[in-house]
């Protein structure tokens, strides 16, 4: 079943036409300035800031309940800060028109869910919504992008087939699939990789990394430490609601702040096949000798 | 299985000048079957009588010829009975795709949430206390227009109850059990304490009828009917993303909570149109919207094809209690007579592919 996916690198990734020139010049597109978010008079995230660099893979990491998916969800205005802003392009993303926002940022939530029996083709026909109206529905470049999209995500030829028969790994391709039609160069996903066993992960986040290299900003929110640090340009450490760290793999990730954001002892290594670290945790069970966490005198 | 490269089959689109959408054969010829079927039913439920009258003289009626004596036992008598059958099938089919829609669970139907059973409680409350306050309320609003005010109610309250940053389909469907039981406990209530004579003029209001409409009351929920459907298909567009849950629909540029709030209230309404028109005529609601579905082949309710499937259950309901049975049926009782099985047979069809 896995095979039957479409080889990405054969195709080639078609270049998304949403490519802006809003992207160059380093200035964030998506930030948060000093957010307080909450749900019912418990604060989830207290005064953070954050900025989103362009044409990178950021992910979110923490521990549970640290706040990850509420600040992706404050970033894709699916929740309103009490306090502060989150800015997009400039502009305050709560004065904007929800539909506004929907024709520049694409929003993955974790493990959506579509009707029994629906297409594929329709599933990732309805990402155009935000480009639709009441009189105008289907258009020719609705056709193009969705035809695009498709291709782009190597379900072209799952087409026809209803969504709820297909993998978990096609399944989450297909749902990227209809994120890439609303034809946004800024993907929020919330724990792609959720319920997909280690090689549909990797498999769904080469495709991110296609995406990325096609020109889209991605930030994404993950579990996985090691798929975290292998798939991203830039890391924000979350911890309890504030940002404890910021910045590429190689100078974030250390046993210094895997222990003090997760509580985790473990000793970061040299990745044998990548040229980024690799956190190897330190459990209690069939340790080397050698290798057990010193106590401290 | 070979890799190949493959023109993705996307839906064939339709397009005149700036206007678009999607082109669904299928979906296109069920709907106008079920028209055509509908208009027949309706036709026929007008010729079906103690005078017969031939369809062609019906349809050319209809049409505005037609002679005199004609037009008397057609317009006078006999239309507004299947008019409101129409319209009551039609808002009863909507409501309930809606609200199946909203809850994503096809369990949800304006009897479930409540709106038959405020209603029913309200109107047996009316008949069976003989208070001065009760009178007055009849005499002054009509038996149906509180008995609305009550399904009104009930729908909303079980709407606020459920709501809770959000509005989840199982909690509203729980809800809605929960309202609509106490709800019929307080009728059986009220029926057991009441006089005998009572009971029965209540009764006859508790099983839906289409029986002595008068063509006033049959206007009144027909412009009603008319505005709520003009409403829900102005909405209906940005419902669609709203399938596949709030935080996606959000995703995709759609104010969820606006377009769910107006299109529930259009349910609620349309719901009540039907039960002051024809009193509670149960299980249109429910099945209507899912034999809709499987006829068109949709993966959720179609909602033109739910609106005529209810208006042909219905008029077809009422021919078949007024003419095939020994005694003369409410129409309510032989609603639920006939949907359940057709539901329980599509289900059953569908098992065995």
């Amino acid at each position: 079943m896995y095979k039957s996916q479409v080889n990405l690198s054969k195709g080639g990734p078609v270049v998304a036409q949403s490519v802006t020139e809003a992207a160059v010049g380093g200035t964030s597109r998506l930030a948060a300035r000093g957010v307080t978010v909450g749900y019912g008079g418990r604060v989830v995230i207290d005064e953070l800031d954050v900025a989103i660099p362009p044409g990178v893979i950021t992910t979110i990491i923490g521990p549970n309940g640290c706040g990850k998916s509420t600040l992706l969800k404050t970033l894709s205005r699916l929740l309103k800060p009490a306090k502060g802003a989150v800015v997009l392009d400039g502009e305050d993303i709560g004065r904007l028109r929800t539909r506004d926002v929907a024709k520049k940022l694409g929003l993955l939530p974790q493990a959506p869910v579509a009707p029994e029996g629906l297409t594929v083709a329709d599933l990732v026909a309805r990402g155009r919504h935000p480009h639709q109206s009441w009189l105008r529905q289907w258009s020719s470049d609705d056709a193009e992008v969705v035809e695009r999209a498709l291709a782009m995500t190597g379900v072209s030829d799952l087409a026809d087939r209803p969504v709820d028969a297909l993998s978990g790994g096609q399944r989450q391709r297909v749902w990227i699939s209809m994120t890439l039609a609303q034809g946004t160069d800024l993907l929020l996903l919330d724990e792609p990789t959720t319920y997909l066993d280690l090689a549909h992960a990797v498999d769904v986040l080469d495709l991110v990394d296609d995406l990325h290299e096609s020109g889209c900003t991605v930030v994404m929110v993950l579990h996985d430490l090691n798929l975290a640090t292998r798939y991203s340009d830039n890391l924000v450490v979350m911890r309890e609601g504030s940002v404890l760290a910021q910045g590429h793999p190689r100078d974030v990730i250390t046993a210094e702040l895997l222990d003090e954001a997760f509580g985790l002892k473990a000793r970061v290594i040299d990745d044998p096949v990548g040229d980024r670290p690799l956190i190897v945790p330190i459990g209690r069970t069939h340790v080397l000798p050698g290798h057990l966490p010193a106590v401290e005198p | 299985m070979n890799v190949t490269e493959v023109k993705p089959s996307l839906p064939p689109g339709v397009r005149l000048g700036r206007v678009s959408f999607v082109w669904r054969p299928w979906l296109l010829s069920v709907t106008l079957l079920l028209a055509a079927a509908t208009f027949l039913v309706f036709c026929v439920s007008i010729a079906v009588g103690d005078f017969p009258v031939g369809l062609p003289q019906v349809i050319a009626t209809i049409l505005g010829r037609g002679e005199q004596v004609d037009r008397f036992i057609i317009m006078d008598l006999r239309m507004p009975r299947a008019l409101a059958g129409l319209v009551v099938g039609v808002a009863l089919g909507v409501s309930g795709a809606i609200t199946q829609s909203i809850a994503r669970n096809p369990l949800a139907s304006p009897d479930v949430l409540g709106i038959t059973s405020g209603a029913s409680a309200v109107a047996v409350f009316l008949v069976t206390v003989s208070g001065g306050t009760a009178a007055a309320i009849v005499d002054s609003v009509g038996l149906s227009a509180a008995a609305l005010a009550g399904g009104l109610g009930t729908g909303l309250l079980v709407y606020f109850l459920a709501w809770r940053r959000g509005v989840d389909g199982f909690r509203l469907i729980l809800i809605g059990i929960s309202v609509s039981a106490l709800m019929e406990a307080i009728t059986t209530w009220l029926l057991v304490t009441a006089d005998i004579r009572d009971v029965a003029r209540a009764q006859a209001w508790l099983v839906g009828s289409l029986e002595d409409r008068s063509w006033g009351e049959v206007w009144t929920a027909l412009w009603c009917g008319l505005v709520l459907l003009f409403v829900v298909s102005c909405v209906a567009f940005q419902f669609r993303p709203m399938h596949f849950g709030d935080e996606v629909a959000a995703g995709l540029g759609v104010r969820y909570t606006r377009v769910r709030a107006v299109l529930l209230l259009c349910a609620v309404l349309l719901a009540g149109v039907a039960v002051s028109a024809a009193g509670p005529v149960p299980f249109v609601a429910l099945v209507a919207p899912q034999v809709a579905m499987r006829l068109a082949r949709c993966p959720t309710p179609p909602m033109v094809a739910s609106g005529l499937v209810g208006a042909l259950l219905l008029i077809g309901s009422d021919l078949v209690a007024r003419t095939a049975l020994p005694v003369s049926l409410p129409v309510g009782v032989v609603t639920a007579a006939i949907g359940g099985p057709f539901l329980v047979y599509l289900l059953v069809r569908a098992n065995l592919r």
